[in-house]
C-alpha cells in the first residue's frame, strides 16, 4: 500500500531529539517505528489480498483513493504549516479555489507549466495576505480566512468565462523499473506529476517538521512564541514564511483541481475540499503521515462506496454517497477530536512584550 | 463617549463606501459604465414598490442568518452552517406546507414557521452537543453539515417529495393556508424577522440568559468557574442559531418562494456572517446591514440586464467591505482616525482550543 503511517508515527524512534519537548501528548514510544511498519504491512497485504481477489477493481479504487486524497493532502498541509506556526487557516478554501482559476487561465493561454507556477504563487500571495492580516492587522485569523474563501469565491465567478480549454495536458511520469511492480507500481509509481509530488511533499515535511532547525522554530511559533522570541526566534518572520510558503501547497491543490484530475474551471470548482482539508488536519492530529493516512482512508470509503454502487451492490441514493466523506468526518472528529490537542499559540497574534 | 459612538457609526459606513468603490472599479475594468451600475441599483432595489418589496424581501433571511451568526459570535461559536440550517428550515417548512391540511390559515403558516425553525436549530444543537461533548471544532463540524443537509435535501426535494413532473428537485406548492401573506404589496416575514432580531438583541442584552451567554463568549473558564454550565449555553446558543436560521429559510419557503427547491437559497447563509461583522455583532445593527446587502442582492438582475456587469461583482465588494469592518486599522488609516483605546478590533473567536 501507500504508506498511510497510523499511530504515532510523527514521533521520531526513542526519545526523538525535538519531538518531546513540545509536545506532551506523544511520549516517544520506542516501539513507534517499529508499529508503523507493521501497520503499513499489515495494510499491503490486506491491498494485495484484495488485488489477488479482484485486481481491476482493487486497482480502481485504491488509484480513486489517491486521486481523492492529493488535493486533500495538499491542502491539509498548508492548514499545517500554518497551525504549526500558530496562525489558523480557514481560507484554504479560497486558496485552493484561486488557484485553480489563475491556474486554468494561464494554462489556457501561455501553457500549463505556466499555469502551474501561476496556480502555486496565486496560493502564495493569499498566504502572504492571510499573514498580512493575522500578524500585522491583527484581524480575527478566522474572519481573515472566511475573507479569503468569500473573495476567491466572488472574484473568480466575476471573472469566470465560459468555453476555454487548456493548451497541453499534464504528463504521466512512470519512475523505470519500481513501475513494474504489480498494483504499488501503477499504484504509487506510474501518476501525473502533482499526485506524484504530493506523496514527496508529505515525507519532506514530515522530517522538515520534526528533524531540522526550521522545524523546531515552527513548532516553538506554533506552541510558545514568546519563549521562541526570548530564545531570538524572529515569531513574525518566521510566521510571514511559513504562511505564504503554506500557500503553495494550497495553490498545487488548485492546479491539480483544474489541470490534472481535470482540465476544466467551474464556478466554486473547489467544492468545500478546503475545509475538508481542515478537518482532516484535525483528524490527523496535525502530523504530516498521519494526516495523509486520513485523507486516504476517506479517499478509501468514497473509492469503495462509488464502486459498490457502480456495480449495483449497494443500492443508495447518490446523493448518500457524494456526502459519505462528509458525514464521515463528523463521526471522525465526535470519536477522536476531544483527544486532540491543537498548536498551543494557534488562533492568536502574537505582541512583543 | 460620543467620540466612541461616532466611531463604532463611521467605520462601518466608511467600510460600505469603499466597497462599492473597489466595486466601481472592478466595473471599469470590465469596460462597464459605473453610473451606469448605480443606476441599475438604485432602480432594481429602491424606484417603486416593487423594486423596494424585492429589498426587504431579500433582506428577511439576511435579518434572520446574520442574527443567528450574532447569537453564536455572542457566545464564542462562529456558525458557519446558517447557510445549512437555512436549507434545512425551508425544506421542512415547505414540507409541512404542502402536505399537513386542515389547519386554519394564520394557524398552518404559523406551525409552517416553527417546523422551520425546528429544523434549522436541530442541526445547529447537533453541532452544539459535538462541541461541548466532544470538543470538536463548530466551523469543522457545521461546515461538514452543510454539505450533509444539501444532499439529504436534494434526495428528499428530488426523490420522495418530489413534485410530479419537476425537471429538478422542487417540492410541490405549499398550500394557501400555509402562505405568509404581503401586506400593501410589502412582504410581512421582513417584520416577523426584523422582530425576531429585536428579541434577540432584548435577550442578550437584556436578561440573564443573555447574560451568561455573553460571558460564556468572552471567557469560557471564567465562566464554568462562575457556575455557569458552559455545555448548556453552547448547545442552546447554537440551537436558538440554527432556529433563527432555519425560521429565514421558512420565511423564504412560505412567503417569497411558495415551494422548496434545491437551489434557490444561493448564499444568504454565508451572508449573514458578512452582516454579523458589519453590524458589529450587534442584532439591532443586523437591521440595516441585511436591507443594505438585500438592496445589492435585488439589484442584481437589474445590474446584470441594464448595466451588463456580472452581479458576482456584488460578492466582491461584500468580501471588500468585510475586510475593512474585520480590520479597523485600515479604515482608520484612511480616515486618519485615532485608535480607540481597546484598539477596536474585533477578535471574535476563540481558535480551535477548548
Amino acid at each position: 500500500m501507500d504508506a498511510p503511517v497510523p499511530g504515532r508515527a510523527g514521533t521520531p524512534g526513542p526519545n526523538g531529539p525535538q519531538g518531546t519537548q513540545f509536545d506532551r501528548r506523544s511520549p516517544a514510544l520506542p516501539s513507534g517505528l517499529v508499529r508503523s511498519a507493521l501497520v503499513v504491512a499489515a495494510l499491503a497485504t490486506a491491498a494485495y489480498a484484495a488485488y489477488a481477489w479482484d485486481g481491476l477493481r482493487t486497482q480502481a479504487v485504491l488509484g480513486f483513493a489517491i486521486r481523492f486524497a492529493t488535493p486533500l493532502v495538499l491542502g491539509a498541509m498548508c492548514g499545517l504549516i500554518g497551525e504549526r506556526s500558530g496562525i489558523i487557516n480557514i481560507g484554504i478554501e479560497g486558496q485552493i479555489l484561486a488557484s485553480a482559476f489563475t491556474g486554468f487561465l494561464l494554462a489556457s493561454t501561455v501553457g500549463i507549466a505556466a499555469g502551474v507556477v501561476a496556480g502555486v504563487l496565486t496560493g502564495m500571495a493569499l498566504g502572504a495576505f492571510l499573514a498580512l492580516c493575522a500578524v500585522t492587522w491583527r484581524i480575527d485569523q478566522i474572519i481573515a480566512g472566511t475573507i479569503i474563501t468569500i473573495s476567491a469565491a466572488g472574484l473568480t465567478s466575476f471573472f469566470y468565462r465560459q468555453g476555454r480549454t487548456i493548451k497541453g495536458r499534464m504528463p504521466t511520469i512512470e519512475i523505470p523499473g519500481l513501475s513494474e511492480i504489480p498494483l504499488v507500481g501503477r499504484l504509487l509509481f506510474t501518476n501525473p506529476p502533482i499526485t506524484m509530488a504530493t506523496m514527496l511533499l508529505v515525507v519532506a515535511l514530515h522530517v522538515l517538521l520534526f528533524r531540522t532547525r526550521w522545524g523546531l522554530r515552527t513548532r516553538a511559533v506554533g506552541e510558545h512564541p514568546s519563549a521562541a522570541d526570548t530564545v531570538g526566534v524572529n515569531v513574525t518572520l518566521l510566521r510571514y514564511l511559513n504562511v505564504t510558503v503554506a500557500g503553495g501547497f494550497a495553490g498545487l491543490a488548485g492546479v491539480f483541481i483544474s489541470l490534472e484530475s481535470s482540465s476544466t474551471f467551474e464556478r466554486n470548482i473547489s467544492a468545500g475540499r478546503g475545509f475538508l482539508a481542515l478537518a482532516l488536519l484535525i483528524t490527523g492530529r496535525w502530523r504530516p503521515f498521519l494526516v495523509w493516512g486520513a485523507a486516504l482512508f476517506f479517499g478509501l470509503t468514497s473509492g469503495l462506496a462509488n464502486q459498490l454502487q457502480f456495480d449495483q451492490v449497494l443500492d443508495v441514493p447518490t446523493q448518500f454517497v457524494s456526502m459519505l466523506p462528509y458525514a464521515m468526518t463528523i463521526v471522525v472528529l465526535a470519536v477522536f477530536a476531544g483527544r486532540v490537542r491543537p498548536p498551543a499559540a494557534a488562533g492568536q497574534p502574537y505582541t512583543k512584550e | 463617549m460620543s467620540r466612541l459612538r461616532s466611531q463604532a457609526f463611521l467605520l462601518p459606513v466608511f467600510s460600505v463606501l469603499l466597497g462599492f468603490a473597489v466595486g466601481a472599479v472592478l466595473i471599469v475594468a470590465e469596460g462597464k459604465s459605473p453610473v451606469r451600475a448605480l443606476g441599475a441599483f438604485w432602480s432594481g432595489a429602491f424606484d417603486g414598490r416593487d423594486a423596494f418589496g424585492r429589498t426587504l424581501e431579500k433582506a428577511t433571511p439576511l435579518v434572520l442568518t446574520g442574527s443567528a451568526v450574532i447569537v453564536g459570535l455572542r457566545a464564542g461559536l462562529f456558525n458557519i452552517g446558517a447557510q445549512g440550517q437555512l436549507i434545512s428550515g425551508a425544506l421542512f417548512a415547505a414540507y409541512f406546507g404542502y402536505r399537513v391540511g386542515g389547519l386554519p390559515g394564520p394557524l398552518h403558516a404559523a406551525a409552517a414557521l416553527a417546523v422551520g425553525g425546528l429544523f434549522g436549530a436541530l442541526p445547529a444543537a447537533l453541532a452544539g452537543v459535538l462541541k461541548a461533548t466532544r470538543g470538536v471544532h463548530e466551523v469543522i463540524s457545521t461546515i461538514m453539515l452543510n454539505t450533509v443537509i444539501v444532499s439529504i435535501t436534494e434526495y428528499l426535494a428530488g426523490t420522495p417529495w418530489k413534485a410530479p413532473r419537476a425537471a429538478f428537485p422542487r417540492t410541490p406548492e405549499i398550500q394557501e393556508s400555509a402562505r405568509i401573506p404581503r401586506v400593501g404589496g410589502l412582504p410581512t416575514g421582513f417584520l416577523l424577522a426584523v422582530l425576531a432580531a429585536l428579541l434577540v438583541w432584548f435577550l442578550i442584552d437584556r436578561t440573564t440568559t443573555g447574560f451568561r451567554l455573553v460571558t460564556v463568549g468572552s471567557n469560557r473558564h471564567a465562566a464554568q468557574y462562575a457556575g455557569i454550565s458552559v455545555g448548556v449555553v453552547t448547545v442552546g446558543a447554537m440551537a436558538l442559531s440554527g432556529f433563527l436560521a432555519g425560521l429565514g429559510g421558512a420565511i423564504e419557503s412560505l412567503g417569497v418562494v411558495g415551494h422548496f427547491e434545491s437551489n434557490s437559497s444561493g448564499t444568504l447563509g454565508f451572508d449573514g456572517i458578512t452582516i454579523a461583522l458589519l453590524a458589529r455583532v450587534s442584532p439591532r445593527a443586523a437591521i440595516p446591514a441585511a436591507l443594505l446587502i438585500g438592496a445589492l442582492r435585488a439589484a442584481d438582475t437589474a445590474l446584470q440586464f441594464q448595466a451588463k456587469v456580472a452581479p458576482e461583482v456584488v460578492d466582491v465588494m461584500l468580501a471588500i467591505i468585510l475586510l475593512l469592518v474585520a480590520a479597523p486599522m485600515l479604515v482608520r488609516a484612511v480616515l486618519r482616525l485615532k485608535a480607540e483605546r481597546d484598539g477596536g478590533e474585533l477578535q471574535l473567536t476563540s481558535g480551535w482550543g477548548s
